[in-house]
């Protein structure tokens, strides 16, 4: 495997991820491009484990186990928001405003 | 033997200590055990003037020339400045503690009397107490800042028991009076403290005054401010002009307390200090001119005050403030004169007891007749009594003999005391003439006191009763336990000139060589001064001639029988009104000082300081300034959840971009 193309997937992912949490308004849609963000770090990690060394690769595992974790608790909050307020959309869950 | 009789000098401070803590906790626990008290009281006074004879029978015997300190802790070890919790047992500190203890002992058992039927009788046997351990601090501390602590208590005595009966408004004012008016005397007091300790490093007595020869030069300034800061403080606790305006206020209190405080004791602190300091005031001739001249002019002035007064304790109070300056003219003279000034401050503390404890006998006499018949006359005002001496034939008698002792009639103890201060003044007016006048005003003042004590005797004792029908038959003398001390005050108001009997006259002067140690350093400086004893005869001629005068005016021109009850008396007009109304001192005093106090504070320190600077402007700005940063941080919590995320990945860029770089 190449390096410098894996980093570039890896960049292009976390580019769209960072780029969806900032312009989306949808908590799901929001969530997924976290989700983005965090396989493209996934992504690098286990490129520069080919030169660096297995410790990237350890590393991912514990991403993606924290991740799981993430996405359930995260899963749950929205899914709380949505019975209350009956939308999804951060638009209009502004209640900590200053 | 004599070093351990002696070393038993911290009993006598510390028994009537015992005596305040104990009636103090039987005050609060049970007020009603009077018994109890009046033991725990009288015993820890009595107690206190046995231990002082022992004391000063051991000094009498010893022939210390110095002063003997008793060093009990290290009080204040502040660098250079070293305070110990010592006690000096001198001649002057003797004198004093038997004048505390052994007046005081005959107060204390006059007030079982007095104030029996009083609800407040544990506390106020308690405030006694403490303040005889306070005066007796004063008088036995052997540095500056120990006696300034008795100096401050008995200044808290006196307040709690001018307010004693403090629900009434007047009462209580009076208290808050004197202790205002004493604080101004107090800083002059401190100001003196600080400049004798940036000039001598000490603040022990013995430590100052054997430097101050080499100090300070005659005449010096710096020894000039001292003494006239010291002497600052002793016009207020000496009620002196100008801060003599408290002491007539202060009669709103118990008679005995009066009679201890305001009368023999207390006031006598600041006679006490200049004697104390004679040296320091030696060095300093203007001090000396100023203690002098303001104890002759207050002499003459408070004089002319009591001479148109009512209440009978007023009359004594002015009285008190003129004696004292008598006292002041005394020890501001100096060298043998600081003895005569000591000397009339005892006898004085005798007739003057006698005299305040008399007219406490005197109101409690008219006090109880008036209860009796629920008549709401005032019980002080002399156009209330009159003729009593029918009633009241023993507290006549002695009054006599004080009235006549304060006057200057010979053989009496107050004869030999004033004297002696008028001679000496006298004597140093031959080398410095400003004294002649100071002489001339003490021997006005003279003729004012017989006029007004006979006055007093008059209108109280003589002539017709205007106490009420009703209540004559009531009138009666008060117990023996109240009579006794005034028969021992009597006694030692006729015969207390032995103390000091001159020469001239057959005695020794045994005061004077008793004091000699204290006041010699201080005499050797002053320019030598002395009259014939043929011209010493004159003086004598012409102060008994004045005080005679004024007692036959006394008699000639008043009429007890033409005096009308104070209800019906008519107002006083012209000249008399101004006496009457005290030269209005006290109203110069209030629009001078008082009401532009009252307005700067109000006006200025309330309205703009306080309301503007301190609430406005401090903690009211400093509210408005929170605030406002908290809205400016408040806007960024806009809620919106992409407006974080945009300031988050800022965030990041900028702290990858620091990082990175």
């Amino acid at each position: 495997m190449l390096l410098g193309p894996s980093l570039a997937v890896s960049a292009v992912l976390f580019t769209i991820g960072v780029t969806g949490v900032l312009v989306r308004r949808n908590a799901i849609v929001i969530f997924m491009c976290v989700e983005l963000m965090l396989n493209a770090v996934n992504l690098t990690f286990v490129a520069f484990a080919q030169r660096l060394g297995v410790a990237g690769q350890i590393f991912v595992f514990f991403v993606m186990a924290v991740a799981a974790a993430e996405a359930a608790v995260g899963l749950a909050i929205i899914l709380a928001i949505y019975r209350h307020r009956e939308t999804v959309d951060l638009g209009n869950i502004n209640l900590l405003k200053g | 033997m004599t070093r351990t009789a002696m070393s038993l000098v911290w009993l006598v401070p510390l028994l009537p200590l015992l005596g305040f803590v104990l009636n103090g906790t039987l005050a609060l626990v049970r007020p009603t055990a009077k018994t109890a008290v009046s033991v725990i009281g009288v015993g820890a006074v009595v107690a206190a003037f046995g231990v002082a004879v022992a004391v000063v029978r051991a000094l009498a015997v010893g022939h210390a020339a110095e002063p003997v300190v008793f060093t009990y802790w290290s009080w204040m070890p502040v660098g250079s400045l070293q305070v110990n919790a010592a006690l000096q047992v001198d001649p002057l500190s003797a004198v004093m503690l038997l004048v505390v203890t052994g007046v005081g002992s005959l107060i204390h058992l006059f007030s079982v009397g007095y104030m029996r039927e009083d609800d407040g009788y544990a506390r106020y046997f308690a405030y006694l107490n403490l303040f005889v351990f306070f005066m007796l601090t004063l008088v036995l501390g052997a540095s500056f800042p120990v006696m300034f602590v008795g100096w401050e208590g008995v200044g808290l005595c006196s307040y709690l028991l001018i307010g004693f009966w403090f629900t009434e408004q007047i009462n209580a004012d009076a208290g808050k009076k004197a202790f205002i008016v004493n604080r101004v005397g107090d800083f002059g007091f401190l100001v003196a403290m600080f400049l004798i300790f940036q000039h001598a490093g000490s603040l022990n007595f013995t430590d100052v005054f054997a430097k101050a020869r080499s100090l300070f030069p005659l005449g010096s300034a710096a020894v000039t401010a001292i003494t006239l800061f010291l002497f600052l403080g002793c016009t207020g606790k000496s009620a002196q002009i100008p801060l003599y305006t408290w002491l007539p206020d202060a009669m709103q209190g118990p008679t005995p307390v009066s009679a201890l405080i305001h009368a023999a004791t207390m006031v006598t602190a600041g006679v006490y200090l200049v004697a104390r300091c004679n040296l320091l005031f030696a060095l300093a001739p203007v001090s000396s001119a100023v203690v002098a001249g303001v104890g002759a002019l207050t002499a003459l002035f408070a004089a002319t005050i009591a001479l148109k007064q009512w209440d009978i304790k007023r009359v004594l109070a002015y009285s008190t403030i003129s004696q004292l300056g008598y006292m002041f003219l005394g020890v501001g003279t100096g060298g043998g004169a600081t003895v005569a000034g000591i000397f009339h401050l005892a006898t004085h503390a005798f007739f003057k007891a006698l005299l305040f404890l008399g007219s406490g006998s005197v109101i409690y006499a008219i006090h109880h007749a008036y209860h009796a018949t629920h008549s709401h006359e005032d019980a002080q005002d002399m156009r209330n009594m009159g003729g009593l001496k029918a009633h009241l034939p023993w507290t006549w008698v002695l009054m006599w003999i004080a009235t006549l002792a304060i006057a200057g009639v010979p053989p009496l103890s107050g004869f030999f005391s004033k004297d002696e201060i008028l001679s000496a003044a006298f004597a140093r007016g031959g080398v410095e003439r400003i004294w002649y006048l100071f002489w001339g005003m003490g021997l006005a003042a003279a003729s004012l006191t017989a006029f007004y004590m006979t006055r007093l005797m008059l209108y109280t004792f003589h002539g017709p009763n205007r106490t009420g029908e009703r209540e004559r038959p009531l009138l009666r003398e008060a117990p023996w336990v109240m009579t006794g001390p005034l028969v021992a005050l009597g006694v030692l108001s006729a015969v207390g000139g032995v103390l000091n009997l001159p020469a001239l006259l057959g005695g020794s002067s045994r005061l004077e060589r008793w004091l000699a140690p204290v006041t010699e350093a201080g005499a050797a400086l002053l320019p030598a001064h002395a009259v014939a004893s043929g011209t010493e005869w004159t003086l004598i001629g012409i102060a008994v001639a004045v005080a005679l005068a004024g007692i036959a005016g006394a008699l000639r021109m008043l009429r007890p029988a033409d005096l009308l009850p104070a209800q019906r008396a008519p107002a006083e007009t012209g000249f008399a009104r101004v006496l009457w109304k005290k030269w209005y001192g006290d109203e110069i005093y209030d629009a001078l000082i008082v009401r532009p106090i009252m307005w700067l504070s109000r006006e200025v320190l309330w309205k703009i300081v306080d309301v503007r600077l301190v609430d406005g402007a401090g903690v009211n700005g400093a509210a408005a300034v929170s605030r406002a940063l908290g809205w400016v941080g408040s806007r960024l919590q806009t809620g919106e959840l992409g407006f974080y995320v945009v300031l988050f990945v800022a965030g990041v860029l900028f702290v990858l971009h620091v990082a990175v770089r």
